[in-house]
């Protein structure tokens, strides 16, 4: 498939995956100087997934995120100042302090919320999506989910539903090869193409690191489930770069390995793209890095200097209030 | 109140339902064999062919999707009411429950509501065993973000249902399956009853008994037997078990001194102890004796009905606690 990607939204794209990959390097930087505790779980290595789906989706789209979910909430209109604010536990954060890294949501920008469950997100995809059709919207819910998930029972029993009832849900599998330290091999019998058929789902397999190729295959599928032909399922190979949470010794693979998919980074790939296609030289992608990292900068600032939640805000938030 | 007629407890709970998706088009019923069947326990006959199979829809066993994907349709703008056929089935959707739909609003930072009403039958007393008797609220009651309610009577199950589809929260309504086919006075005309309000169910001096679901009904004949030996005994039907509705029951403590708790929860770890701990943190200095606790055997719930009865709360029980309370 040698379609092309119109230029300007390569560039654009190519924007979103610097915005998503900077973000990602700063909570690194973060996590090492001791300013952020817990678990956070990073996306390096796999934002031309985030960005070429939800590139396709409209405003009023459904998002269902990951503990992996910083690069699909960046993508899907999140800002920077919010989501790092909200990842060192501030007062400005998305969550007021209270989420934090793995519970970054905005029903405001279509994000059903980022889950700490593995695979506790798909059946609240079915519910969106089933909440949609209800309410007679055009409004698809993309739900995205793990390798590690993709052995749950939740998995099966919301594809079977949204299968069942032709929901528009499109099932996003981002086969990172690692669910924690087990590889897939060693995790997954069968196949998600296998699994998708038993469920009567139809079913596509793209490189995940290709952005170009997320965004065609995407695009046909998004059509699909707009057009009220039910459920799709879309699998994207892609790595998970980094450790399952800042400071894994990573002693279940070889470091052979992970340089070989280093060569196969996605926004490198974009960059070749780029001198290929004459589209940007090397100092205007320079500038662009620069333009981008100057952004997160600037945001990580504002994070740090946002402030503290108040004690007495524990209390709030717990329940809506009724009569 | 002035119109009224005696209807059963599951024909309150199909009321309730049929009144709020009447009442707005945001609600929805779904859950395992209530549409064509009508529930299995009937309690939602009748709705499947006034409304039809897209707002009472039937799903396949799959207690987990079901419940998520009630916290997804409420998140979204819905309103759904989502049944786990017995209570022990809840098992099967704990994640979705606990960790999705009691949590999401504070994780959220309070920028999102989960309207969910979750519709679940418990109770043992009628053969069903170990898997499909128990009373596990005090998993539920533990969970932040959760509100619990039990009712007892047709009134209360139709008017609390109906606050529960109304309320912006996760209100999980724990219906009793022996209660079903029991019936009571439930008026003509629109009522709510509201959460987090305890009912006196009879006036008394001696003693205050707390009771839930059947146990109420069970306590309200044991309080008659023992009105006939000169204990005059006080009963409190909680209703709504989280948030807890402390001053109706710290006032009646501040009268009789004396309190009988009256649960069919296991005896370690139920909601007989979440009371009596509750009022000792309230009431101590009123108490004249200690809190007495009547609760199930901490075993199994067997099959056999001999066994069964001898492990869950009964009239002789009840009659012995209070005699114990009395004692000191």
């Amino acid at each position: 498939m040698n379609r092309q990607m119109d230029a300007e939204l390569l560039i654009d794209h190519f924007q979103t995956m610097l915005r998503i990959r900077f973000h990602e390097e700063a909570i690194k930087k973060l996590f090492a100087q001791g300013k952020i505790g817990g678990s956070t779980h990073l996306c390096i290595g796999q934002e031309a997934i985030a960005v070429g789906v939800i590139g396709l989706l409209k405003k009023e789209d459904y998002i269902v995120s990951t503990h992996r979910g910083h690069g699909h909430m960046l993508a899907k209109g999140g800002q920077l100042k919010p989501m790092l604010a909200e990842i060192l536990g501030k007062n400005d954060g998305y969550c007021k302090g209270k989420g934090g890294s793995m519970h970054i949501a905005s029903i405001e920008l279509g994000n059903l919320g980022a889950n700490g469950i593995v695979s506790g997100g798909l059946p609240i995809a079915v519910g969106s999506a089933l909440s949609a059709r209800m309410r007679k919207t055009d409004q698809i819910t993309v739900v995205f989910f793990g390798d590690g998930a993709s052995n749950e029972g939740n998995t099966h029993e919301s594809m079977n539903l949204a299968s069942l009832w032709k929901l528009p849900v499109l099932f996003l599998f981002e086969n990172n090869h690692y669910a924690v330290s087990t590889e897939i091999s060693r995790s997954m019998a069968g196949s998600m193409a296998k699994r998708a058929a038993g469920y009567d789902i139809p079913f596509t397999e793209v490189d995940g690191n290709d952005v170009e190729a997320v965004h065609f295959a995407a695009e046909e599928v998004i059509d699909h489930v707009r057009s009220g032909n039910g459920p799709f399922v879309m699998q994207c190979n892609t790595y998970r770069m980094e450790g399952h949470y800042f400071g894994d010794a990573m002693v279940y693979r070889t470091s052979a390995e992970v340089e070989e998919w280093r060569k196969k980074d996605p926004i490198l790939h974009v960059e070749q793209l780029f001198r290929e296609r004459s589209i940007l030289t090397a100092d205007e992608i320079a500038s662009l890095r620069a333009g981008i990292q100057a952004e997160v900068d600037d945001a990580v600032a504002f994070a740090e200097n946002s402030s503290q939640p108040a004690l007495d805000s524990i209390f709030s938030d717990v329940y809506s209030e009724w009569q | 109140m002035n119109n009224t007629r005696m209807i059963s407890y599951r024909e309150a709970v199909a009321e309730a339902i049929a009144e709020e998706m009447a009442r707005d088009p945001r609600v929805f019923l779904m859950g395992e064999d209530v549409g064509v069947h009508g529930g299995a326990f009937a309690a939602s006959k009748g709705l499947y062919d006034k409304f039809g199979p897209e707002r009472v829809r039937d799903t396949p066993i799959s207690e987990s999707a079901i419940v998520g994907a009630g916290v997804g349709a409420a998140l979204t703008g819905m309103r759904p009411i989502v049944e786990i056929m017995y209570m022990d089935f809840m098992a099967m959707a704990m994640d979705s429950i606990v960790n999705q739909a009691a949590k999401v609003k504070y994780m959220f930072g309070g920028r999102a509501q989960v309207p969910l009403t979750i519709r679940t039958a418990f109770g043992a007393g009628r053969g069903n065993a170990a898997q499909h008797s128990q009373s596990l609220e005090s998993w539920l009651i533990l969970i932040p973000g959760l509100i619990v309610v039990m009712p007892s009577t047709p009134y209360d199950a139709k008017g609390l249902l109906k606050s529960a589809v109304r309320n912006n929260n996760p209100v999980i309504v724990i219906e009793n399956k022996s209660l079903y086919g029991s019936t009571g006075e439930v008026p003509e005309d629109e009522y709510v009853v509201p959460i987090g309000k305890a009912a006196v169910r009879r006036e008394g001096r001696d003693v205050t008994m707390i009771a839930t679901s059947r146990m109420c009904n069970l306590a309200a004949s044991a309080i008659e037997k023992l009105s006939a030996e000169g204990i005059d005994v006080e009963l409190i039907d909680p209703r709504t078990l989280k948030p807890l509705d402390m001053e109706t029951i710290a006032q009646s403590i501040a009268k009789t001194h004396r309190v009988v708790v009256v649960n069919e929860g296991h005896n370690t770890g139920g909601f007989s102890n979440e009371i009596s701990s509750k009022i000792m943190d309230h009431c101590f200095f009123d108490l004249d004796a200690p809190v007495i606790r009547v609760a199930s055997e901490d075993v199994p719930i067997p099959y056999n009905s001999v066994l069964e009865a001898e492990v869950i709360p009964a009239e002789k029980d009840i009659l012995a606690a209070v005699k114990k309370v009395m004692a000191f």
